[in-house]
C-alpha cells in the first residue's frame, strides 16, 4: 500500500515573458489501487501537473511538496521519480529516431528494476503485452514513435503502463485523439495493469467519454491551477451534463 | 538554396532545414553560393601556379582556419612524417611507384592549393590494385601512422580494375601534417569500397584530396570517418565517365572542443543515366567544435537520367560548437530521374532527454542512447563488420568526454 501525497503545490512554468503561475496550490492525495480523475476546462493547469510530477524542467515548483511513502519526490531526478514508480504515459510522446521499441523497452525496464529482465519471459511478455494492444509485432524494430499515428503513440505508452508497472500511473489526456476502438484498447490496458498491479491512476483527462470505459473512484475539477471541486463518480457525471460553465462562466463547453 | 546554421554560446539553437527532395529543375536552376560561377568552371591544374596560395576568402576556404594548415600551402612538402604500411587481401597487388609511372593523375586534377601541392611533391607513390574479375576475400588494409610532424606528402592509388570486387580501409593514426592524395579509379564493372578512418592524435593536420573516378556500371562506396586530429579537411571528389555507374558516398564525423572536420564533396554527373547518394552525419561537442559539410553536385547537360540525392545532419551536443552545411545543387538538365538534397542541424533534444529519463534510463544512458539512434542507420550502411564495430567503440569513447562534462557540470551545479 503506497501513498502519493501532494500538499499546497504551486508551479510555474518558463515562457519568454519570464516565469508564468500555472498551479496555484493544489491538495491531492492518491492511495494504490485507486483511480483519480483530474477534470477541468482548457487552460486549468491539469498537463502542468503531470509534467511538474514527472519532473519536467520546464516547470518549476515554487512551493509545496509531494511525497511518495514519505521520499520528497520534488528531490528527485527525473529517471529517480521513474524509478521511484511513478509513471508518466505522455499526451505527446517523443520521437527518438534511430533507437528500437524492443530496445527501449529492455533498457527501460532494466533501469527500473535494476537488473536486467530474464530474457525469455521478458520476450514472452513484452509480445503477449503488444497483442493485447493490438500493436503489431513488427513495431519491436520500429524507432521509437517514430511515423508512429497518433493511436499508435498512445497505445505505446500504455503498453510500458503495463511493462514497467509502475506504483503510480498519471496519464496526461490519453484519449485525446483516440476514436472509440483505439479508446476501448488503451482503456482495456489501464484496467489490466489496475487488476493485476494494484496501481494508483491519477486520469487526466478533458473530456468524460474515458470515464465509461475507466471508472474512477474519485473526480477532481481543477479551475485556475486548483481543485475547485471533489467528489465521487457522480461529478463526472454532471459534468457529462452541465459542462465547465459553471466554474468558469465562460464558453468552456465538453465537446 | 544554401542553409547555414551556427550554434554560438548558450542562445537557443533554430533547428533549421532544407528539402528540396525531388527537385526537379529547369536549365537555369542553380542551388547555394557559387561565386566563381559553376562548379564546372572551377580551376583545377596540375601546376602549382595555377593554385595560389588562399587567403581564406575564397569560397573553398572560408569556412576553413587557414593559418593552421599554411605548412601544407609551401610547395615543398617531405615524406618523412608518416609511415604506410598495406596489409593485401590474398588477390590483391601491392606496389610502390615512381611519380613517373603513368597510371597515376588519372583520376581528375587538384582543385585547390593543398591538392597541388600534395600533388607536387611526392616522390613516391603506393599502388593497390584489385586486379581484373578478383574478388577480393578479405578486407585489404592501409595504415598511415605519423611519426614526425614534418610537413608531408602521401600518395595512394586504388585500382579496381574491371568486375573486380573489394574492400580498402586505409586507416590514418599517430600526429602528423600530413597532405595527401588518394586517388581511385574504379574500372568497369568493378564494386569497390574505399573506408579513410581519420583517427589522428589531438595535434594532427590533414588535408586529404581524394579523386575517384567511375567507368561504366561500376560501383564506389566511399566511407569518411573523421575522430581525431586538430585539422582535418578532406575533398572527396567523384566524376563518373560512363553510364550506369554509382557512388554512395558515407560520412561519419565527431567534432570535440577546438577541432575543425571539414568535408566537401564533389559530385560531378558527367555522364547520363547516374547515380548518387550522399550521406553525412555528425556530431559536434565541446566550445570551438567546428563541422564544415560542403557538398556540391553538377548535373551537366547531357546527364540526362541522373539520380542523386545529397544529405547532411548535424547533432549539436554542447554549446560553443558550430555547424556549418551547405548543400549546392546544379542542374544543366531537366531530362532527370531525381535530385534533392536536405540538410538539419539540431540541438540535442531535451524532450527526447526527459522521455527517456521519466522512462528511469538516467541522463548519461538515455544521452548515449539518442547520439547511437543518430548514427546507427549510417553505421549500418558502411557494410564493413570491422569498420563498423570499430565505429561504434569510437562513439562510446567520443561520448564518454561529453558525459564527464556533463557529470563535471552537475556536479558543480549542485
Amino acid at each position: 500500500m503506497s501513498t502519493l501525497e501532494i500538499r499546497d503545490l504551486h508551479v510555474s512554468v518558463e515562457t519568454k515573458e519570464g516565469p508564468k503561475p500555472i498551479l496555484r496550490g493544489v491538495d491531492l492525495t492518491i492511495s494504490s489501487g485507486e483511480t483519480h480523475a483530474i477534470m477541468g476546462p482548457n487552460g486549468s493547469g491539469k498537463s502542468t501537473l503531470a509534467s511538474a510530477l514527472a519532473g519536467h524542467p520546464k516547470y518549476e515548483v515554487t512551493s509545496g511538496t509531494v511525497t511518495l511513502d514519505g521520499e520528497d519526490v520534488l528531490e528527485m531526478s527525473v529517471d529517480e521519480r521513474a524509478r521511484a514508480g511513478i509513471f508518466l504515459a505522455m499526451q505527446y510522446p517523443v520521437e527518438v529516431p534511430g533507437v528500437s521499441v524492443a530496445n527501449f523497452l529492455r533498457t527501460a525496464k532494466t533501469a527500473i528494476a535494476g537488473e536486467a529482465p530474464a530474457l525469455r519471459t521478458w520476450g514472452k511478455e513484452v509480445k503477449s503485452a503488444m497483442e493485447n494492444l493490438r500493436i503489431d509485432p513488427a513495431f519491436a524494430e520500429r524507432s521509437v514513435n517514430e511515423g508512429f499515428s497518433g493511436g499508435e503513440k498512445k497505445r505505446h505508452e500504455i503498453l510500458q503502463l503495463e511493462l514497467f508497472k509502475p506504483t503510480f500511473a498519471i496519464l496526461d489526456e490519453t484519449d485525446s485523439g483516440l476514436d472509440v476502438d483505439a479508446l476501448r484498447i488503451v482503456s482495456e490496458g489501464v484496467n489490466r495493469a489496475k487488476e493485476t498491479t494494484d496501481v494508483g491512476v491519477l486520469l487526466i483527462t478533458h473530456y468524460t467519454r474515458i470515464l465509461r470505459y475507466i471508472k474512477p473512484d474519485f473526480v477532481h475539477v481543477f479551475v485556475d491551477g486548483k481543485v475547485a471541486e471533489e467528489g465521487g463518480p457522480e461529478l463526472a457525471e454532471r459534468l457529462e451534463n452541465e459542462g465547465y460553465d459553471r466554474y468558469v462562466g465562460t464558453g468552456a463547453t465538453m465537446a | 538554396m544554401t542553409s547555414t546554421t551556427e550554434n554560438k554560446g548558450g542562445a537557443a539553437v533554430p533547428t533549421l532545414t532544407t528539402d528540396h527532395s525531388r527537385a526537379k529543375a529547369d536549365g537555369a536552376h542553380s542551388h547555394g553560393v557559387v561565386p566563381a560561377g559553376s562548379r564546372a568552371e572551377r580551376v583545377t591544374s596540375f601546376d602549382l601556379a595555377d593554385i595560389p596560395v588562399p587567403t581564406g576568402r575564397e569560397e573553398e576556404w572560408r569556412f576553413t582556419p587557414v593559418d593552421r594548415l599554411q605548412p601544407l600551402f609551401a610547395p615543398e612538402l617531405g615524406a618523412a612524417g608518416v609511415r604506410t604500411t598495406v596489409v593485401p587481401a590474398p588477390e590483391v597487388r601491392v606496389e610502390i611507384v615512381g611519380r613517373d609511372d603513368e597510371r597515376l593523375g588519372t583520376a581528375g586534377k587538384p582543385g585547390d592549393r593543398t591538392a597541388v601541392t600534395a600533388w607536387n611533391a611526392f616522390t613516391e607513390a603506393t599502388v593497390v590494385t584489385v586486379p581484373a574479375e578478383a574478388v577480393a576475400s578479405d578486407v585489404t588494409s592501409v595504415r598511415v601512422e605519423g611519426i614526425s610532424k614534418d610537413a608531408t606528402a602521401s600518395h595512394l592509388l586504388i585500382r579496381a580494375e574491371r568486375f573486380s570486387q573489394a574492400v580498402v580501409v586505409v586507416d590514418h593514426l599517430g600526429d602528423a601534417l600530413l597532405d595527401q592524395t588518394v586517388e581511385i579509379v574504379v574500372e568497369e564493372g568493378a564494386h569497390l569500397t574505399v573506408v579513410s578512418v581519420q583517427d589522428w592524435a589531438d595535434g594532427a593536420v590533414h588535408a586529404s584530396s581524394h579523386r575517384a573516378t567511375i567507368a561504366r556500371d561500376g560501383r564506389l562506396k566511399h566511407v569518411v570517418v573523421t575522430f581525431g586530429g586538430d585539422v582535418v579537411r578532406i575533398t572527396p571528389d567523384a566524376t563518373f565517365a560512363g553510364e550506369g555507374a554509382e557512388v554512395e558516398m558515407v560520412g561519419l564525423y565527431f567534432a570535440d572542443a577546438d577541432q575543425h572536420q571539414e568535408h566537401r564533396l564533389f559530385v560531378d554527373h558527367a555522364q547520363p543515366r547516374c547515380k548518387s547518394r550522399v550521406t553525412y552525419k555528425g556530431a559536434l561537442q565541446g566550445v570551438g567544435a567546428h563541422a564544415v559539410w560542403v557538398g556540391d553536385v553538377l548535373i551537366q547537360a547531357h546527364a540526362e537520367g541522373t539520380d542523386t540525392y545529397e544529405l547532411n545532419r548535424n547533432l549539436v551536443l554542447t554549446d560553443g560548437a558550430r555547424a556549418d552545411s551547405v548543400p549546392n545543387l546544379e542542374i544543366e538538365t531537366g531530362e532527370i530521374d531525381g535530385a534533392g538534397h536536405a540538410s538539419a542541424t539540431g540541438r540535442f533534444d531535451d524532450e527526447q532527454l526527459f522521455y527517456l529519463m521519466a522512462r528511469g534510463i538516467p541522463e548519461v544512458d538515455a544521452r548515449r542512447l539518442v547520439v547511437r539512434g543518430f548514427f546507427a542507420e549510417l553505421i549500418d550502411e558502411i557494410g564493413v563488420p570491422a569498420v563498423e564495430e570499430r565505429l561504434i567503440a569510437s562513439i562510446e569513447a567520443e561520448l564518454e568526454k561529453s558525459m564527464s562534462v556533463i557529470t563535471g557540470v552537475a556536479d558543480a551545479a549542485e
